[in-house]
């Protein structure tokens, strides 16, 4: 039995005929107080300044970039949690902004923070975000403990509140949360970040096998750039707002003439990726 | 199926899913809410024995001891029902789950009437169960009491009750920190001119003015004369109820609405506030 809410042949949101998601000239930008200019002063702080790119159905991109660089401004903007200031958004043809409860079937995201009701067991959890995308009682009876044993959930803990699971264990569950509403866009906002070595293999090795399985396009959002080079047919580098690239990672190394992706960053940003982070990062950082 | 048929059915799946979550939730932290249930019977208890203290004769002072837990059982109904369509939101964002939320394809009228429609009932139930535990603590008489008519009308007060509380449900997007508690200010607000403990007619002109509006006005009014007295549903109570809960429900849903678009622009749709 099929474990997958709405196969994506019947969902009727998919555009066939169009790119997974189209960006172009995206902006959004925050306001924040400036206290050098006066007590109620403020000023605007782009998170993202005219972000252009395409993501073909079925293919795995990577975005790149440091904290505060507005990886997760691009994510929440194209799951309809922000409105952008500027330039357009479409995932399967569907205006991001005008289009969203379209939008809203077709994505779903995991982010670095598992998120979830504490006190709730992970096939609770599971069942109460099945509900928003129309999976009933008599459904999620077989799905959510198929989907729990797909990730390498063990069974016997199915019913254990989640502020008793390790974190590793509670990516998992964000993991198959995010596969039971069968998404056509998966989302991944560093969902590794803070994993121990081996739950961020077996992440890494659930996420290959989404690609294999399910016809699948994600768009993974990271600071991990072997993660990158390890899952992503192409590679961005996002970079203070700015999206400086977006192409495989041979075709990255060869422009700037390099053996890795770090001497890559540094060669398109004169600065090294660890290098520290100024007020302003750290801004786009806490709001985007 | 026919489209709608089918956003139809998704609709009803995704209700049940919140009042689902709550009734978890609610069996989670049973131990909390029956310690929060002795300490509503104790806070009404300290209004209640006031008629105790009065120096009237034993009729006069059970219907004025009547008259105050009337009183106290609607505030604490009306907490109820502010406190779970308030933390709507402060609930999902303290726990983190508020982005999944937002971005899951259910429609925000079905989201916030499935967390009031379970504040309601689950207010009901306490209500209930906090009457009779004062009314036998402290030996009310209610030969004449009509609790039929009484539920009734407290259940066609709730729909407003509901559209004012997705009014508030709305403030701690704006403000995360504060925001829940000024829910509860709006509540406090609604029940001072509504006459929680004393009749409308104390109250200075403009406050009995402004009383005409709130909807807790006309469900004391008339939950106190189907308690103490044993009237029926009178239409001079439901009528003004019905026009308030018709009006509330979309009013609040606009607020809301309003208030979601404000965060989604300026990133506080999020869980860290």
């Amino acid at each position: 039995m099929s474990t997958i809410a709405t196969p994506l042949t019947e969902n009727t949101h998919v555009r066939r005929d169009t790119p997974a998601v189209e960006v172009v000239d995206l902006t959004k930008e925050f306001r924040r107080r400036d206290r050098k200019a006066g007590r109620f002063a403020r000023r605007s702080m782009p998170a993202l300044k005219n972000v252009t790119f395409t993501i073909e159905r079925g293919e795995c991109v990577a975005i790149l970039g440091q904290n505060g660089s507005g990886k997760s401004t691009l994510v929440r903007l194209l799951s309809t949690l922000l409105i952008n200031d500027g330039g357009e958004a479409r995932i399967f043809g569907h205006d991001a902004y005008k289009e969203s409860r379209a939008i809203r079937r077709l994505v779903n995201r995991v982010s670095v923070e598992a998120s979830f009701f504490k006190k709730m067991s992970a096939a609770e959890n599971l069942s109460y975000a099945a509900r928003f995308y129309g999976m009933g009682p008599s459904k999620t009876r077989t799905a959510v403990p198929a989907i729990l044993e797909k990730v390498g959930f063990p069974a016997e803990r199915r019913g254990e509140p989640m502020e008793n699971l390790s974190r590793g264990m509670q990516q998992k569950v964000a993991l198959a949360r995010a596969l039971l509403t069968s998404p056509v866009l998966l989302l991944l906002d560093e969902p590794t970040t803070g994993l121990d070595p081996r739950s961020k293999l077996e992440v890494q090795e659930f996420v290959k096998d989404v690609r294999a399985e399910h016809d699948a396009t994600i768009l993974l959002c990271t600071h991990d750039m072997n993660e990158a080079e390890a899952l992503a047919d192409r590679i961005g580098l996002l970079d203070r707002g700015e999206l400086l690239f977006l192409e495989p990672v041979e075709d990255v190394k060869r422009r700037y003439g390099v053996n890795t992706l770090e001497e890559a960053f540094f060669a398109a940003t004169g600065r090294t990726f660890e290098d520290e982070q100024t007020e302003d990062d750290e801004y786009r950082e806490v709001f985007g | 199926m026919t489209a709608i048929g089918a956003t139809m059915r998704q609709e009803l799946i995704g209700l049940g899913g919140i009042v689902e979550r709550n009734v978890y939730l609610t069996k989670r932290y049973f131990l909390w809410d029956l310690a929060f249930m002795v300490w509503t019977i104790a806070n009404t208890l300290t209004i209640v024995f006031i008629a105790r203290a009065v120096h009237v004769s034993a009729a006069e002072e059970n219907t004025l001891a009547t008259r105050l837990l009337v009183g106290a059982v609607i505030w604490a109904f009306l907490g109820i029902i502010f406190e779970f369509v308030t933390e709507t939101v402060a609930w999902e964002r303290w726990e983190g789950t508020i982005e999944y939320t937002f971005m899951a394809p259910i429609s925000r009228v079905v989201h916030l009437f499935g967390a009031a429609a379970f504040a309601v009932l689950y207010g009901l139930i306490r209500a209930t169960i906090l009457f009779f535990a004062v009314a036998a603590f402290i030996h009310i008489h209610l030969p004449n009491a009509n609790y039929g008519a009484a539920f009734a009308l407290l259940a066609i007060a709730s729909v407003s009750f509901m559209g004012i509380g997705m009014m508030t449900a709305v403030l701690p997007l704006i403000s995360p920190e504060k925001g829940a508690q000024l829910g509860f200010v709006m509540q406090g607000i609604m029940l001072v001119v509504s006459g929680v403990y004393y009749p409308v007619s104390v109250m200075p002109g403009w406050m009995q003015a402004i009383s005409k509006i709130s909807p807790a006005t006309y469900a004391l009014r008339g939950d106190r004369g189907s308690i103490v007295n044993g009237a029926g549903l009178q239409w001079a109570d439901m009528w003004p109820l019905i026009i308030i809960g018709v009006l509330a429900m979309p009013v609040g849903l606009w607020i809301f609405s309003l208030g979601e678009k404000y965060a989604k622009k300026h990133g506080k749709l999020k869980r860290s506030g």
